[in-house]
């Protein structure tokens, strides 16, 4: 466990917890493999073809429109999310040549962006891409059961793979939705309120079906409480309640 | 809001709209000149001080003699405020402020020396040092180096850094991005001087930053060549030991060399520089800042080719012998056999002399003398310059009337047959500075060339020059309109048949813009020349025939080739019995057709005057000596006139700056341009000139980068520079291009 998570990007935080190390006196190593370079491998180098669709175009011109002339370099990040949503889930460096040559701007600065968000994956990817939020209210609900159920069921540990390059397994820190902890994103959606059981049928479902209901597994429709109201239980006051005297 | 101040916001908007960001605009432009802002009064330590509005804390600081640590901030690059080094307590703000990115208010009391202040700073350098290696020990930036010095100076002398669990600092892999600049990334700070040179001065953006946080590093993320005629100034920039030059590396520690200044002769700007040696050795050449010429940049020729300076020198006088081989011989065997056929050739007039790129203004002085004295008329230099009205009688024909550093106020800037990109990269850097800061309009007459800004491409034929001249081109309603326009001819546009016309169409063009300019600013200049070669103004300026052809037409049975290697004049042009001496310091093309050779100095190698494009005269001092035999040009040519004969009135440099002075009194006045003002009486002479055009477009010579750096006898000896046209040959046939 201690070696696994030495070993992947996201969970840095805790690792450097579990090593005790105090952030203002040492830094820690990182390998190698995450660095922010691309080296071309046979999965992803320039012979590996990019375009956009037809559609796409008439996608990356309706965002252009957005901006105003002389600023079309800041379409950058929906242009290049749209890139990744066409080929996969990921980014070719073929694909952000691609970008920066729509935009009309230095490849250079289509990598800078890509490389600072996490969100952009400039690696292949599964065709579905589990990020399990490990951050402190999920981590509190179990979130850690379900990691384990996930790495059990598909038998790949956080930042792989499985064979049949359908399911990628990563950890998120805080995706927003605490209330509902704890929780995991696949691809576009939440599942929420998850407990060992349900991921494994959501697994199921998706391996099955290709898709599963998002939202909560609890008997919730959203963020609402799980039972009865257990606050703002009376009707709300009038106004000036609690108002010094003398401003009434 | 008043109107001024909505007419600075608006001008700021136009500004990022177009870059993307508001440029620091050092040089204002004229309409602001005019209305000088009222003076802020602000406190650095107690200390009243007034500055202009909009200056920053740190600006105002060393206004006030109060110098900041900083990294990331640089004069002429924008302000990134990433480095945080630069803190300072300024009264009643909660937190230290970067001072770099602060601009100051009125009244504001700025405290550089405060405990808050000297925490802040010791907190910074510690956050910095966690991270880097303690390897300066084996650092080529070691004595020179920012991070040392201001560690010294503004850190605390103990450090919290405790590696107890051995997990090591960061480590980043090292880059390669050429032959010029050796990467040591783990020592990088992240200051992103070098990224913003590369976007902002270079134009080329190679270099950025990939991923984020601590993880963050400076690279080009793709393996690539850094792809810049300027690319070596980022080794300058670099406030510590990350990018450092390659051909330098593990040669000397900065308190080990000698300084002297000197001037570049790889082109014709006559960039300031500084040469490092160290016993005898030239181990490297560091640019000298010069805000009219050069401000502090150089080229990767100007700064990387001294290496050629060691190859293929000439080290000792040699004479054909029967079998027609070059042999090593003494001075007196040399002089006397070539005095003795300068004697048997007789009369002057069958005797001819070529100057080549290098000569300065000495060596050539002494030639034409020497020459006349002869009775030889035909005193040439290598590049050509037309015949046609006043052509070099008046000097503001040839000059760059306009001056490097009047590009910054220039609104329109016409470059006709040339690539300054290639010609003169440091002035190109200047108009891309006034493209961004100034909003300055450019239009090429030429091959279409990246030249790192946008511009109207004209065309590239002569008829386009015609339509401007006679005012029918679409192009001429904005020329005319144009408040303070420069005209930029390229020199190697005179070595066309049609030179004259073009010329003279130019010339014509200009004076029609001056009569408009003249009405916003009468000294404003429209007419340039930019030369390639360092010698071209100066010999110009001591009458040097501007036409190598005469010699040919000649038929001279002695020719004395001064530095002329370019190739010109060959064997096979001349008369068969021709005697050819070549005096100069390479091996090259010249020595290769000579019957005999005097060995003479380089530019690092002699105290020599040398007139920039714009006819600035400036010196060289002497960094080392010239090796083996060869000597000092003037006195291998005074020696030459002893033994011949001929009385040369000078017998030290002082004697023949004297001569010079007589001649050309501009020449020995240095650092300073002479007036040279009779555009109108030349645009009368030209009047009579029929202008015929030939079909070739206008194309200057050199217009890819893998041809920009062996240009010249130096640098064609330099393995250095031929690295960089390897390098540069392999990354154009990558396909990680840019």
């Amino acid at each position: 466990m201690l070696v696994r998570k030495l070993f992947n990007r996201q969970s840095l935080a805790i690792s450097s917890s579990i090593l005790g190390r105090c952030i203002s006196t040492s830094s820690y190593r990182l390998g190698s493999d995450k660095e922010f370079v691309h080296r071309d491998t046979p999965k992803n180098n320039l012979d590996i073809k990019f375009d956009f669709t037809p559609e796409n175009y008439k996608r990356v011109q309706s965002i252009l429109a957005m901006y105003p002339e002389g600023h079309k370099a800041a379409a950058v990040i929906p242009v290049l999310d749209l890139a990744q949503r066409q080929h996969n889930g990921w980014l070719p460096i073929a694909a952000m040549n691609k970008v920066a040559e729509v935009l009309k701007m230095p490849r250079m600065r289509v990598y800078e962006v890509a490389t600072f968000y996490t969100m952009f994956n400039r690696n292949p990817i599964g065709k579905y891409h589990i990020q399990v939020c490990t951050t402190t209210p999920c981590w509190l609900c179990n979130s850690d059961g379900i990691l384990k159920t996930i790495e059990k069921k598909l038998d790949i540990h956080v930042g792989q793979t499985t064979s049949d390059g359908l399911f990628t397994l990563s950890e998120a820190e805080c995706l927003g939705a605490c209330v509902n902890a704890p929780m995991l994103s696949i691809n576009d959606d939440y599942y929420e309120d998850l407990t060992e059981k349900d991921i494994s049928d959501i697994l199921d479902e998706i391996k099955k079906d290709g898709k599963s209901k998002a939202g909560p597994r609890s008997k919730r429709y959203a963020a609402e409480p799980l039972g009865t109201l257990t606050s703002l239980t009376e009707p709300p006051k009038e106004p000036g309640f609690r108002l010094r005297k003398e401003l009434q | 809001m008043s109107g001024i101040q909505l007419n600075r916001l608006l001008v700021a908007l136009n500004r990022i709209k177009q870059h993307g960001y508001i440029p620091i605009c050092k040089q204002s432009t004229a309409a602001q000149s005019k209305k000088e802002p009222e003076k802020i009064e602000v406190f650095v330590d107690g200390k009243p001080v007034q500055v202009e509005p909009n200056t920053t804390v740190l600006q105002a600081c060393a206004v006030a003699g109060v110098e900041i640590p900083r990294y990331c901030y640089h004069d002429r690059l924008s302000i990134a405020g990433n480095c945080r080094m630069c803190l300072v307590e300024i009264e009643k703000s909660p937190k230290p402020v970067a001072s770099c990115a602060m601009p100051v208010m009125k009244g504001m009391r700025i405290l550089t020396d405060s405990p808050l202040t000297k925490r802040a700073r010791e907190g910074v350098m510690e956050f910095l040092l966690v991270n880097h290696p303690l390897d300066c020990p084996i650092c080529d930036q070691g004595g020179e180096c920012d991070l040392q010095d201001q560690s010294m100076a503004f850190g605390s002398d103990r450090s919290r850094f405790t590696d107890n669990e051995f997990s090591g600092k960061r480590s980043v892999e090292d880059k390669n991005i050429g032959p010029l600049i050796k990467t040591s990334m783990n020592r990088c700070i992240h200051c992103t001087r070098c990224v913003r040179f590369g976007s902002e001065i270079a134009g080329v953006s190679d270099l950025g930053t990939t991923g984020r946080g601590s993880d963050m590093i400076i690279g080009t993320y793709v393996e690539r060549l850094f792809m810049s005629e300027l690319s070596g100034n980022v080794i300058d920039l670099c406030p510590v030991g990350a990018l450092t030059s390659k051909p330098y590396a593990f040669t000397a520690r900065p308190w080990e060399t000698r300084k002297a200044e000197s001037i570049d002769v790889m082109d014709a700007l006559g960039s300031n520089i500084v040469v490092h040696t160290r016993s005898g050795d030239v181990l490297r050449i560091l640019p000298r800042t010069n805000d009219e010429v050069n401000e502090e940049w150089i080229s990767d020729k100007t700064r990387f080719a001294y290496d050629g300076l060691k190859r293929q020198r000439l080290t000792a006088p040699m004479l054909k012998n029967r079998d027609g081989y070059l042999v090593p011989c003494d001075w007196e065997d040399a002089l006397s056999v070539v005095a003795e056929r300068i004697g048997r050739t007789g009369s002057g007039s069958k005797m001819a002399a070529l100057a080549g790129r290098f000569c300065d203004a000495e060596g050539l002085i002494a030639l034409k003398d020497f020459m006349n004295q002869l009775g030889c008329e035909t005193v040439c230099v290598e590049e050509r310059f037309p015949n046609v009205g006043a052509s070099i009688d008046l000097r503001s024909n040839y000059l760059f009337n306009g001056t490097i550093a009047g590009i910054e106020q220039a609104d329109l800037v016409l470059l006709i047959g040339t690539n300054p990109r290639y010609e003169a990269s440091v002035l190109n850097a200047r108009i891309r500075k006034a493209w961004t800061h100034n909003d300055l309009q450019v239009a090429v007459i030429g091959p279409k060339i990246d030249l790192t800004y946008p511009y109207e491409h004209l065309g590239d034929n002569t008829n386009v020059l015609n339509e401007l001249t006679s005012g029918k081109h679409a192009f001429s309603k904005t020329l005319n309109e144009a408040k303070r326009p420069l005209v930029i001819l390229g020199s190697s546009m005179f070595e066309r048949p049609d030179a004259t016309s073009i010329y003279a169409s130019a010339a014509q063009l200009s004076e029609k813009l001056r009569d408009v300019s003249a009405k916003e600013d009468k000294e404003w200049r429209v007419f340039n020349v930019l030369h390639r070669y360092a010698s071209q103004v100066a010999a110009l300026d001591l009458g040097y025939k501007p036409d190598f052809k005469s010699i040919i037409d000649l038929k001279p049975s002695l020719l004395y080739l001064f530095d002329a290697d370019e190739g010109l004049i060959k064997r096979e042009d001349l008369p068969k019995d021709c005697y050819i001496i070549y005096q100069g310091h390479h091996g090259d093309r010249g020595a290769q057709i000579a019957d005999a050779i005097l060995p003479g100095a380089a530019y690092t190698e002699k105290h020599a005057i040398y007139a920039n494009t714009e006819g600035r005269a400036q010196q060289t001092h002497l960094a080392t000596t010239p090796p083996g035999k060869a000597r000092e040009d003037w006195k291998i040519i005074r020696a030459l006139a002893e033994v011949c004969g001929v009385a040369l009135n000078y017998n030290d440099l002082d004697e023949i700056r004297d001569r010079l002075e007589e001649v050309a009194p501009n020449l020995t006045r240095m650092d300073s341009i002479e007036e040279a003002n009779y555009f109108k009486q030349n645009v009368e002479l030209l009047k009579q000139h029929k202008t015929s055009f030939n079909n070739q477009p206008l194309t200057p010579p050199i217009n890819e980068l893998k041809d920009f750096y062996m240009t010249d006898s130096i640098s064609r000896a330099s393995l250095t520079m031929a690295k960089c046209v390897k390098a540069v040959e392999q990354q154009l046939k990558s396909r990680h291009t840019n």
